[in-house]
């Protein structure tokens, strides 16, 4: 596309450039014509091979080069008026050695032979330093080189290709069927990313990577002046590892929800409209839903819940570098320990709980060819038939379980981080018999169903967690019986995951997913998906979080 | 050339509002220099470093902005970030809520917020650092992970309007988690500077240690409303969201006036004037603080002036965007950087020693927003919660979950003890009543 079509077609073009303090989202701002340039390989290629080279003179035993360019768009909406669009990019190069058995890493956005190379000769020295004070030499598991090749997200639309103006068109839409159906206010908005990612290793790897992710997404708030009260419903998209597909909505995706709530549920695509429109007409119900009555219910969690209870629950948790105490300062650790993983025999859910992390999964987030330290992606048995069966690992991990592979879990954020092991798509998988959520729901004698993400927090062991939602049903006696407010579940997660008592099937599963999941320190942010069907947990504490302020 | 004098720094910008032919054009200058260093199980685990500086052009016409930046200084590289800047001013919708840029403004003057010693911080002073603190759990048989950050940094503006800024300013925050290689105990402390002098890492990890092996054999106490002393890490927090900073965060005007806060007032209208808070709470930020000095001019080129938020439990101020003070006539007050909390002179072992029957707690984690309206969170006890008795810390207890809003818990305000900087506020330990635990956890 010349550029005159391109800034022709985008109508507002990049206007006010104010970027939100959106983690991830950082990056100079650009003009919207650049974001469809891209860097020839044969490029990168030659620019890997100085940092190796250098890499290798100054004494490292193995280096890896990832020289990405990352692209960002964002674009704000309030009721009728645009409030920003950004167009950002950050393009640069990381190195990372092995030095005296230790890591070392230094970036540059100088990306020539020379900026290479130098910062590679930094990293070694680095390591060199740093190996001084080191008491175990990092080990490797071995990886074999892979030559060239190439992965790209299977989109069928580059929603960086779409004129802006069509995208602000949308969000305009989607405030307006809000405000005719009652919202005070709403905000949208629509987030984009592509990775363009190359990875060089002196195992023999130059992998060239295409990487898109779109999340659109908005909030709806309704107000009775009145009473002062007012009450808030977002969005029930998902962010995905898709193009602009996603926003073209199609009926075969969506799934209606349990018979009396009007909720509809969506898979690989999304109809924003539709949803805003709902959105407005459940906020204003929340203004005068019940107050939930504390006490033990049977829970029947959507799949855009659930996917944050099997983020923070099992995702996290399964993570080996918490678990041997890399994230002790801040992100935590872990209570699947691994003396739980060697017996064999720990039960962390029921029978029914079968949990896969996957990199490769369609649609997906975390969707990947290969990971950050040029491991080609697959998927693993997480926890099985109940049972903790492995760990999410990088290379430098694998060999303290005793394995001879990485799972491919190794991530930056960005070309000047530093990789390290980052969650891969971690999800629960569906039911074998049929069961729609009707189904589901008809065998429920006094339940509560809650769908949307809401308030969420786990303590640093994950163990004990609360959640909330954004909607909420009461079940009375196998029916929908109105809406509730005030309502958050709290559980010890193994106590939870063994309270699963029925899964519906393949039919019902979706994706929710996560943009920013913080880790590290410096903290660096990841995205990923987690699939599920609608899931029922039974006899589970509901606490009533209403209070008052003077 | 991370720092920039401000002579250097304004004859850069200078040229570059030269090349503009926009309507309106502003410049904005920022560099840092710094880097950092992570350990866990006693070793050394990444380390970074960050050198950069970079220019913001904005351009407007009329009501159209647009803003491009660059990292190189030469002729070319700045006629083009300008070019680019005023190309996608010219393609941008007109903002409805368009504020013409500010003219020239007076500033504060904040000398101790760039302190040289900061900013000659070398990667050996921090393995230097962070080597004591590991020696010490070696010695200790404790397993530690910590993390040291530092910056030296500035920010210079200028406008064709008249205004002109420049301000420097360095940090050092350093944070550890110390634990039992039982994973039965564990231990938190954490600090920044603006002066690195009186830094000690090994200091802080003796008491980050002291605290790891007083919490092994934690005993399960029942959930429920407690007395609680919240040390200045459980109140604000450099990692996490906090429970004063989420207070803070909700102090806009503008959501207040459009329904959608705590501080919104049936029939419309928000609740400043309206005593909220017990009358010793006292909240005010100040950039010429010397144990604080922050920036004495926000992003669009506001002073920054000493202010009152919060004034014997009277909510004085709130602060908002130059459109929406000027829609509605209110004051034009600019969010601030850090605040402080007026406080007493009281030590928290001082609160500890007057309290007959209460909990401890060193660090709240995982906080998160769960109703708005009345500003709940919900979080967990981490790092060391011990159980009082009689002016004593009797026994370690379990780790809880809260849901508690810091405007009941204001509300409840027994004691208040001595500020002291963290995450880029001054804030007192605080001993509250009816604290509310809901639940156990059993993580440490």
């Amino acid at each position: 596309m010349k550029r005159r079509e391109f800034v022709g077609l985008t109508g507002f073009a990049a206007g006010a450039l104010f970027l939100p303090s959106f983690p991830g989202f950082g990056g100079n701002p650009v003009d919207p014509e650049r974001l469809l340039e891209q860097v020839d390989p044969a490029i990168k290629k030659r620019l890997a091979d100085a940092a190796m080279n250098a890499a290798k003179s100054a004494g490292a035993t193995y280096a890896d080069v990832r020289i990405g360019r990352y692209l960002n768009q964002s674009i704000f909406t309030r009721e009728k008026q645009v409030q920003n669009i950004g167009s950002g990019e950050s393009y640069g190069a990381g190195v990372r050695v092995l030095a005296n058995g230790t890591w070392g890493f230094a970036a540059t956005n100088t990306v020539t032979e020379a900026g290479m190379a130098k910062a590679a000769q930094l990293a070694v020295q680095i390591a060199k330093a740093n190996s001084k004070v080191q008491k175990e030499k990092v080990q490797l598991a071995p990886q074999k080189g892979y030559g060239d090749v190439t992965w790209k997200t299977p989109i069928q639309q580059n929603a960086f290709e779409v004129p802006i103006a069509q995208k602000v068109e949308l969000l305009l839409a989607a405030n307006a069927k809000a405000l005719e159906n009652g919202a005070s206010f709403v905000n949208s908005s629509l987030f984009q990313i592509n990775e363009q990612k190359y990875f060089a290793s002196t195992d023999g790897s130059y992998i060239d990577q295409d990487i898109h992710r779109i999340w659109p997404t908005f909030s709806v708030t309704a107000i009775d002046r009145a009473s002062g009260k007012f009450r808030s419903r977002e969005a029930l998209s998902a962010p995905m590892g898709l193009g602009y597909e996603y926003l073209t909505p199609k009926a075969a995706d969506k799934i209606a929800g349990p018979t009396g709530t009007g909720l509809v549920g969506y898979k690989m695509s999304y109809d924003m409209l539709e949803d805003a429109a709902l959105a407005a007409q459940q906020a204003k119900s929340k203004l005068t839903a019940k107050s939930v009555v504390p006490g033990k219910y049977d829970v029947v969690l959507d799949p855009n819940h659930l996917g944050l209870t099997i983020h923070e629950s099992v995702g996290h948790a399964t993570e080996l570098d918490r678990v041997l105490g890399y994230e002790a300062n801040y992100a935590g650790t872990s209570f699947a320990t691994l003396d739980k993983w060697k017996s064999k025999n720990f039960q962390y859910g029921s029978k029914l709980v079968n949990i896969v992390a996957d990199k490769l999964q369609p649609g997906s987030l975390g969707a990947v060819g290969y990971d950050d330290e040029g491991v080609k992606t697959g998927q693993w048995d997480l926890i099985k038939n109940g049972v903790l069966v492995d760990y999410q690992k990088t290379r430098d991990q694998a060999g303290i379980l005793g394995q001879d592979h990485s799972d491919g879990c190794s991530y930056a954020q960005s070309w000047q981080d530093v990789q390290f092991q980052r969650m891969a798509n971690v999800s629960l998988q569906p039911g074998k018999e049929k069961m729609s959520v009707d189904d589901m729901i008809k065998n429920v004698d006094k339940g509560v169903y809650i769908a949307g993400r809401g308030s969420y927090s786990i303590d640093q062991q994950r163990y004990n967690f609360q959640f909330g939602g954004t909607v909420f049903y009461a079940i009375n006696k196998g029916k929908i019986d109105g809406m509730l407010e005030d309502v958050a579940y709290q559980a010890n997660t193994q106590e939870f995951w063994n309270s699963c008592a029925a899964i519906c099937d393949q039919s019902d599963y979706r994706l929710f997913g996560s943009f920013f999941d913080g880790k590290g320190q410096p903290s660096q942010v990841s995205a990923v998906s987690h699939g599920s069907s609608t899931t029922r947990f039974n006899g589970v504490n509901v606490i009533n979080t209403a209070r008052k302020i003077g | 050339m991370a720092i920039l004098s401000k002579d250097e720094a304004q004859t850069i910008l200078k040229k570059v509002l030269s090349f503009s032919t926009a309507d309106e054009c502003e410049v904005t200058l920022n560099g840092t220099t710094g880097g950092n260093v992570r350990s866990a199980r006693n070793a050394i685990s990444t380390s970074g470093a960050v050198d950069n500086v970079s220019l913001a052009v904005e351009s407007r016409f009329g009501k159209r902005s647009g803003i491009a930046t660059c990292n190189e200084f030469d002729d070319a590289t700045l006629r083009r970030c300008v070019q680019r800047a005023e190309e996608i001013a010219k393609l941008a919708p007109e903002s409805p809520e368009y504020m013409p840029l500010l003219g020239p403004q007076q500033y504060l003057e904040s000398p101790k917020s760039f302190a040289a010693n900061t900013a000659g911080i070398t990667p050996d002073y921090r393995a230097q650092q962070v080597a004591a603190s590991m020696k010490l759990c070696d010695a200790k048989k404790l397993t530690s992970a910590a993390f040291l950050n530092d910056s030296a940094g500035f920010v210079a503006k200028r406008n064709n309007k008249g205004l002109e800024a420049y301000q420097q300013i360095t940090n050092l925050d350093f944070s550890i988690t110390v634990r039992t290689p039982d994973g039965t105990g564990s231990g938190y402390a954490a600090a920044d500077f603006t002066d690195i002098s009186k830094f000690d890492a090994a200091r802080m990890t003796q008491i980050a240690a002291d605290k790891a092996t007083g919490s092994v054999g934690a005993k399960a106490i029942e959930p429920g409303k407690y007395t609680v002393i919240l040390e200045p890490a459980a109140l604000v927090s450099n990692s996490d969201a906090s429970l004063l900073g989420a207070l803070m965060n909700a102090l806009d005007a503008r959501n207040a006036d459009e329904g959608r806060s705590f501080l919104s007032k049936k029939g419309g209208g928000n609740r400043k004037g309206e005593k909220m808070f017990d009358e010793r709470v006292t909240i005010y930020s100040d950039p010429t603080n010397p144990e604080l000095a922050d920036l004495t001019f926000s992003g669009d080129g506001r002073p920054q002036k000493k202010m009152t938020w919060i004034e014997k439990g009277v909510v004085k101020n709130l602060y908002s965007s130059r459109f929406w003070a000027q829609k509605n006539n209110i004051a034009d007050i600019p969010r601030p950087g850090g605040f402080i909390m007026e406080g007493g002179t009281q030590s928290t072992q001082d609160l500890i020693k007057g309290t007959a029957k209460g909990i401890l707690v060193t660090r709240l984690w995982y906080i998160r927003a769960v109703d708005p309206q009345t500003l709940l969170f919900t979080g967990l006890t981490r790092d060391g919660t011990f159980y009082i008795e009689n002016g004593k810390i009797k026994y370690p207890v379990k780790n809880f979950r809260f849901n508690e809003s810091p405007v009941i818990m204001l509300n409840n305000l027994e004691a208040i003890g001595k500020p002291v900087r963290l995450g880029g506020n001054l804030v007192p330990p605080l001993k509250i009543r009816d604290f509310t635990f809901t639940s156990l956890s059993d993580a440490v």
